[in-house]
Parts: C-alpha cells; sequence; structure tokens
C-alpha cells in the first residue's frame, strides 16, 4: 500500500480540518482554561463530532459507527494535534471503542459501541499505576468475590476519567507486578460504590483524572476478554492509542514548524529578516526533514495496524519514539526562535510546548520505546 | 477511484509479487544473497569487466535477460517495463531474500534518467540498452578543483570547432574514472554568459585522445576518486544532452538522482541487526542484553531512526508517483541518509573496539571495517554536502528568504 493518503483519506482530513480550525482554533483551548471549565471540553463539539461520523470512526457500521481504520483515526488525530483541541476523540473514539470492538463479547459490544458512535457515551482506559507508562508493572488487585471480582489500587494519567461514563481499567488478576500473565480488562461503572475520582489539571490544561479504587465490586459480565490473558488485547489497544498519539504529535509538530517558519519570514532583527540568517535556516530545515521522516513512519504505523494488530508492535515503538523526539524538538526550536515572545502566554507556542510534554508521556515515551525496539530486535 | 479499480489492481499486484518471489527463490543463487562485503562483491560491468564469481555472473545475466538490471525502464531501451508498484514490490521481495543488486552502475543510477528525461532518441537508442545490459561503464565529470559546493562556476571548456566542441581543463573525484568507459561530463560552452547559463551537459568515451586519470589516495587507503584531465579533447556535438548551454538543467535534474542513490547507501535492512553485531564484540549481560548500556541506546536510536527513515525513503517514492513530491525533497533525504550513515558507522567502530582498528590483517578483511567507516565521512561531503542540502531545503521547500 502506498504511504500517501487515498483521496477519500485526503476528503476525510479536509472535512475535520474544517470544522476543527473553524470552531476549536487554539483559542478555544485558552478559553476552556481561563474559564476553568469544569468539563474542559465542549459538548456541542461533541456533538458535531459524532454527526460528522468521527466518534464512531472506527466503530464497525453494524454498531452504528463508520468502519473506518487506522489510519483515518490518525488522520483526525493529526487536525486535532494542529489545534490542541481538547477533546474525547482519543480516549473513547479511538482507545476505548477499539478496547471494546476488539474484546468485547457480543453484549458488550451492543450495549456500548452505539452509543459511542452516537456521542452519548464517553469511555477511557485507565493503565498507569506510577510516574511512568509501564503496562507491566500493573499491580491494581481484582480478586474473585462471589460471583465477579472486586478490585483495589489506584490509576493515573486517565484521560477523561473525570467526565467518562464508562472506566476499562486494567488489573491484576495472577501473578505479580513485572509478569506478562495474570492481567485483565474490566469495566468499571464511575459511579459505582468505591470509586474515587479526582480531576488532575495539567500543565497542558487537557483533561486527566486521579482514580482510586477501594474494594470495587463488579460481576463475572464486566471483564472484557479473558481473565488473566488481557495482555494480547491490552498490547494491541494501547499500540492503537500510541499511534493516535504520535499522529497527534505530528499535528501538533507541523504546526508549530509553519508557525516557526512564518515568524522567520516576517521578524526583523540587524535589519535583516532573521530567516535570512542561515543558522537558523538549517536548523528549520533539519527540524523539517525530522518532521517528514517522523510523518512517515506514523503513517507505517497506522498501516501496519490497519493490516495486523498483532504484527505492530515495532512500527508503533518507532513511530511514537520519534513522534516524542521530533515534537520535542520542534516545540523548542519554536519557543527559541520566537525568542522572548515564545516564552509568553499571550502567545500561543507554548501551548504547543505544553501538549507535546504530556503527549510524550502518554502511552510510553520515546525512551520507553526505543528500549522496546531494542528488545524485539534481539539486543 | 473506485474499489473495483482497487480490488482488481491489488490482486494483479499479488499475483505479480507471487510470481516474482517464485522466480527469485528459483534464479537468485545462495551465494548472491548475503551482503556485499568487499569491492569485489560488487559487479560493476563495462569493457573490462570481470565477474569475480560464478554466481555473481549467473545473477547478473539472469536478471538483465529480464530487463531486472533497470526494472522500471521502457522495455525498448532495455528495461523490464516495470509500473511504479511492480518495481516496488520487486524491490521489497529483493530486499526480503536479501538479494544483491545483479549490476552497480553510475549509468543506471544517474545518467539513465537524465537521458531519458532529455537525451534524443538516437542517444536513448545508443546509451541505455548498453547501460543496462553492463556493456558500458560510465562516470561522472562534475566537480572540479575550484568548483566543489559551488559546482556551476566550473570552469572546463568547450570550444566550438565546426561539428565538435575541443575539451580542455580538468575534473575532481571522478568516481572510477580509471575503469570507466565513458563520462558524462560538464563543460562551459559560453564563458560570457551568467555561470549556470553556459554549462553544457556532454558524453564522450575515455579512450578519446586527450584524456588521462589519476587515482587520488583517500583516508580509507582506497583510490575510488580520480582526478581526470581534458588536453584538447574533440568530442562531436551531436553528444550534448538537451541543449547546449542548457546543461545546468539536465546536471540539477541528475542530481536528485545522485542524491537519492547516496542517501540509499546505508544498508537499511539488510542482514543482522546492528545491535546482534554489537554483541559479538560487546558481550552480553544476564538478561541478554548488549552489555554497554550508552552504546545500547545509541544502537537502539539509531535503529528507531533508521527505520523511520526507510518509511521516509518508502513515502518519498509513493510522492513522485503521486505527483505530489517536491522536486528538492532528495537533498532532504541526502542530508538525513548520510548523517545516518556515517552514525551507523560510529557506531560500528564503537562496538568493534581493538578488533575494529586492524588495518591489514586475513582476520580483519584487509581492515574492512575501518575502511569502510573512513569511506563514509564522503557520504555527507560528495553530491553536494549536508551544509548545500540544508541550504537546497530551507530555501526551495520552505522557502525562508535571502541567496
Amino acid at each position: 500500500m502506498a504511504l500517501v493518503l487515498t483521496e477519500e483519506q485526503s476528503m476525510l482530513r479536509d472535512s475535520a480540518r474544517g470544522l476543527i480550525s473553524d470552531k476549536a482554533p487554539v483559542s478555544h483551548l485558552r478559553g476552556l482554561r481561563d474559564s476553568k471549565d469544569p468539563t474542559g471540553f465542549s459538548k456541542e463539539l461533541w456533538h458535531s463530532f459524532a454527526e460528522m461520523g468521527f466518534a464512531g470512526l472506527l466503530v464497525p457500521e453494524e454498531f452504528g459507527g463508520s468502519g473506518l481504520g487506522f489510519v483515518e483515526a490518525g488522520v483526525v488525530m493529526e487536525e486535532i494535534g494542529r489545534t490542541l483541541m481538547p477533546s474525547p476523540f482519543l480516549a473513547t473514539s479511538v482507545v476505548a471503542a477499539s478496547a471494546l470492538n476488539r474484546g468485547g463479547n457480543a453484549a458488550q459490544k451492543s450495549e456500548y459501541l452505539p452509543k459511542i458512535s452516537s456521542g452519548s457515551l464517553l469511555a477511557t482506559l485507565a493503565i498507569d499505576e506510577g510516574a511512568k507508562h509501564r503496562p507491566l508493572q500493573t499491580s491494581l488487585q481484582a480478586v474473585r468475590a462471589g460471583n465477579g471480582f472486586r478490585l483495589s489500587g489506584a490509576k493515573a494519567l486517565v484521560v477523561d476519567g473525570h467526565v467518562a461514563d464508562l472506566l476499562i481499567v486494567a488489573a491484576r488478576t495472577a501473578g505479580s507486578a513485572g509478569e506478562r500473565e495474570g492481567l485483565t480488562l474490566f469495566l468499571v461503572n464511575p459511579k459505582a460504590r468505591g470509586v474515587a475520582i479526582e480531576r488532575t489539571i495539567m500543565v497542558d490544561a487537557h483533561n486527566a483524572a486521579r482514580i482510586e479504587l477501594a474494594n470495587v465490586e463488579v460481576n463475572a459480565d464486566s471483564v472484557l476478554g479473558e481473565v488473566d490473558q488481557g495482555i494480547g488485547l491490552l498490547d494491541g489497544v494501547l499500540d492503537i492509542g500510541r499511534s493516535a498519539v504520535a499522529s497527534e504529535m505530528v499535528g501538533l509538530s507541523e504546526e508549530v514548524f509553519n508557525r516557526t517558519v512564518e515568524y522567520l519570514k516576517s521578524r526583523k532583527q540587524f535589519g535583516k529578516l532573521i530567516g535570512e540568517f542561515q543558522a537558523l535556516q538549517h536548523r528549520a530545515a533539519e527540524l523539517y526533514v525530522d518532521i517528514e521522516i517522523t510523518r512517515a513512519a506514523v503513517m507505517k504505523a497506522l498501516q501496519v495496524l490497519d493490516a495486523d494488530v498483532a504484527k505492530a508492535a515495532s512500527a508503533v515503538a518507532v513511530a511514537k519514539a520519534r513522534a516524542g523526539t521530533t515534537a520535542t524538538r520542534a516545540v523548542q526550536e519554536g519557543v527559541q526562535m520566537h525568542g522572548g515572545m515564545g516564552m509568553t502566554d499571550q502567545f500561543d507556542i507554548g501551548f504547543f510546548m505544553k501538549r507535546a510534554r504530556v503527549c510524550e508521556e502518554l502511552f510510553g515515551d520515546a525512551n520507553y520505546h526505543t528500549e522496546q525496539l531494542a528488545r524485539a530486535r534481539g539486543y | 477511484m473506485s474499489d473495483k479499480t482497487n480490488d482488481a489492481e491489488t490482486a494483479d499486484l499479488e499475483e505479480f509479487r507471487k510470481q516474482t518471489r517464485a522466480w527469485l527463490e528459483a534464479n537468485c543463487p545462495p551465494e548472491m544473497r548475503k551482503p556485499a562485503t568487499s569491492d569485489a562483491d560488487v559487479f560493476w560491468g563495462g569493457r573490462n569487466a570481470k565477474f569475480s564469481s560464478e554466481p555473481q555472473r549467473i545473477w547478473f545475466e539472469r536478471m538483465r535477460d529480464k530487463g531486472w538490471t533497470v526494472p522500471d525502464w521502457p522495455k525498448e531501451y532495455g528495461g523490464g517495463g516495470l509500473s511504479a508498484a511492480e518495481h516496488k514490490v520487486l524491490r521489497a521481495e529483493m530486499a526480503r531474500m536479501g538479494a544483491r543488486p545483479p549490476l552497480s552502475s553510475f549509468g543506471i543510477w544517474m545518467l539513465g534518467p537524465a537521458l531519458l528525461k532529455y537525451g534524443n532518441e538516437v542517444q536513448k537508442q545508443e546509451h541505455l540498452p548498453n547501460i543496462a545490459a553492463g556493456l558500458i561503464r560510465w562516470c561522472q565529470g562534475y566537480s572540479e578543483p575550484n568548483a566543489g559546493s559551488d559546482l556551476a562556476s566550473l570552469q572546463t571548456r568547450a570550444e566550438s570547432d565546426g561539428d565538435d566542441f575541443v575539451i580542455t581543463g580538468s575534473k575532481i573525484w571522478t568516481s572510477y574514472a580509471n575503469y570507466a568507459d565513458w563520462i558524462f561530463c560538464l563543460v562551459r560552452t559560453d564563458s560570457a554568459a551568467k555561470k549556470h547559463d553556459g554549462i553544457s551537459f556532454i558524453l564522450f568515451d575515455m579512450t578519446s585522445k586527450g584524456v588521462t586519470t589519476k587515482p587520488i589516495l583517500l583516508i580509507s587507503g582506497y583510490s575510488p576518486f580520480c582526478e581526470t584531465f581534458f588536453d584538447g579533447v574533440r568530442v562531436p556535438k551531436s553528444h550534448v544532452v538537451g541543449t547546449v548551454n542548457r546543461g545546468w538543467d539536465v546536471a540539477k535534474y541528475l542530481l536528485q538522482h545522485e542524491r537519492a542513490m547516496i542517501s540509499g547507501m546505508g544498508e537499511r535492512g539488510v542482514g543482522r541487526p546492528l545491535g546482534q553485531i554489537a554483541a559479538d564484540s560487546v558481550g552480553t549481560d544476564a538478561l541478554g542484553r548488549l552489555d554497554d548500556a550508552m552504546l545500547r541506546g545509541r544502537i537502539a536510536s539509531f535503529d528507531v531512526d533508521e527505520a523511520a527513515l526507510a518509511a521516509c525513503a518508502e513515502r518519498a517514492v509513493d510522492l513522485a508517483k503521486a505527483g505530489q513530491a517536491h522536486p528538492a525533497f532528495s537533498s532532504a533525504m541526502k542530508y538525513y541518509g548520510t548523517e545516518l550513515n556515517k552514525r551507523r558507522y560510529e557506531i560500528l567502530m564503537s562496538a568493534g573496539g581493538v578488533d575494529a582498528l586492524e588495518w591489514e590483517s586475513e582476520r580483519s578483511k584487509q581492515g574492512a571495517r575501518p575502511r569502510a567507516w573512513l569511506r563514509t565521512k564522503a557520504n555527507s561531503i560528495e553530491g553536494g554536502t549536508t551544509e548545500v542540502m540544508l541550504g537546497i531545503v530551507a530555501k526551495r521547500i520552505l522557502d525562508l528568504p535571502g541567496a
């Protein structure tokens, strides 16, 4: 398959870009931040997303979705990255929808997927526990109790955790931290007794929460996939989420870069446009090449995921690692080349830097994914 | 594009893949499925060509007979007539089995594409089939002692004399000029014009009277480059490719192909992972990890970048096919590919430690690794330096102001 967007994918990009740039430029995020909006996103916009078929983009048509693939999800994420729009799209439509679609039984799918497609249900995956993304270190305990399980433990960086209607919680039903065996995914009602949710106001003014589960009781029907064998499902879902975040970072990087190049063409010092200085020209050129290479790596990962999720681990590791280092470089160069203006809150560049930092941690940073590639290659 | 055409195309391509794989399996000798380790493993063709082994000859001849020394050239010029999609499949299948290129040649990589675009029918008929069949080996007369990065300031003169040009001057860094049969050469045909406007692109036989070559000994101990001298070399005017004094257009077009070639010089995706090669000399810890955490990290970062660049190279081809490629993008790839190849060899030298320092011994295959390491240092100089490439990206792609 060619590593370029098809005509249909380009049209999808254009319609997503049209909506997002019109309704949610960076000032949209700024407004939500400054007004201390309790949800941190626009329900009205989410409604538009659902109407355009984006909320159920990955959901099969039989459940009211658009039945599209990961490349298409990446196209939308990239546009989100350009304006930093806070949206349930990542947590609900990409990660949770994939978890339910890939791991759910018939009853679970028909209960949740149509609601995701219509935009009426927000869902999220609760995975991280420590400061860094280490899925195998999951130690939130699920012990058998009666007909079901009792869950106890804490989760961090649960995207949209404060507004989600459904939590997908990774728990340990057997084995100990670090082991691949013994992980199980559970569908948990955030309103269940024993669930405590604290919204965490983050550096990027996007939405996340810390969640504590204290003896939360769930029945046997709440298991998503197989007991003790959740790692296969989890690996796939995480790779899907990683590639989506990588797409967001490509959009973010390119937007910062475009703004920076425009600045180089308009800012004068020493009687010259600063873009005439070779020191800046070469740095801009290097960054351009970095972004192009990363874009190709991310597109590759999305295509490989569409072909076979189970075989995409290395391509995704490359994509997320590259996206992380490239975005970090892009935002740093963006601030530096904007000089003092780049340090002001009034200027948008800082928002990109903050979001890039969060995206870098989300589902594993560049170090994590570089390490995964080394292990996969046997050294 | 309807789904139906898509499906039909995909099915045809899958059939082509199956047949190609079967043919390669049946026809590529096992010896030709290992990475080339020395210059003798590379077949360059030419009047004085010798095969270094029987499998090398068999592989070359079989591929030549299919037109697959130049798979995407038209059949009438000795090519395979493959579409871009089929060519991609063939490359992927060859990479999959580690098959070596059957023929390496500046005729294939550089002159051929320029002739296909700018050559007249007589020139195409005369030269392309000979390139495809490996009968004529070409060299490139571009750089001069005082025209390196500033190539357009070249001074080699071609003076009009009836139906001929008479060429006088000298070239430098002419790759394998001492083995080449013909040269494609930039000469100044109008010294009064602005520097880009008085250049012509001309072809001539290296056995012509007045041509001499002198190999240059490099830091690697090899002499892949020559100084080349022209003392009143008489060349028919019909050997000019394109229009007289418009040779810079041809030169630039050819440079794009040269840059694409150089950016691909790293042995991407071929052979064992770098981390495992390093483990041979560095050793592993109890968990089987390379027993040098810092080196392991450098290798892993390298692997990430290399895999990403491979995706980008693939995308560049697809973009070109879709008519969406920026003509200067080969400069971007050239810059990154060559810097990455230098990184690869710095890692290999570090991993090899003391063993990688031996210069003359059986054990070290006559210092293959350190010599290759030194050779890579030219990658970011030849065909346009990294700094020139970045300047091209800044000006032509980013449209930054100045010069």
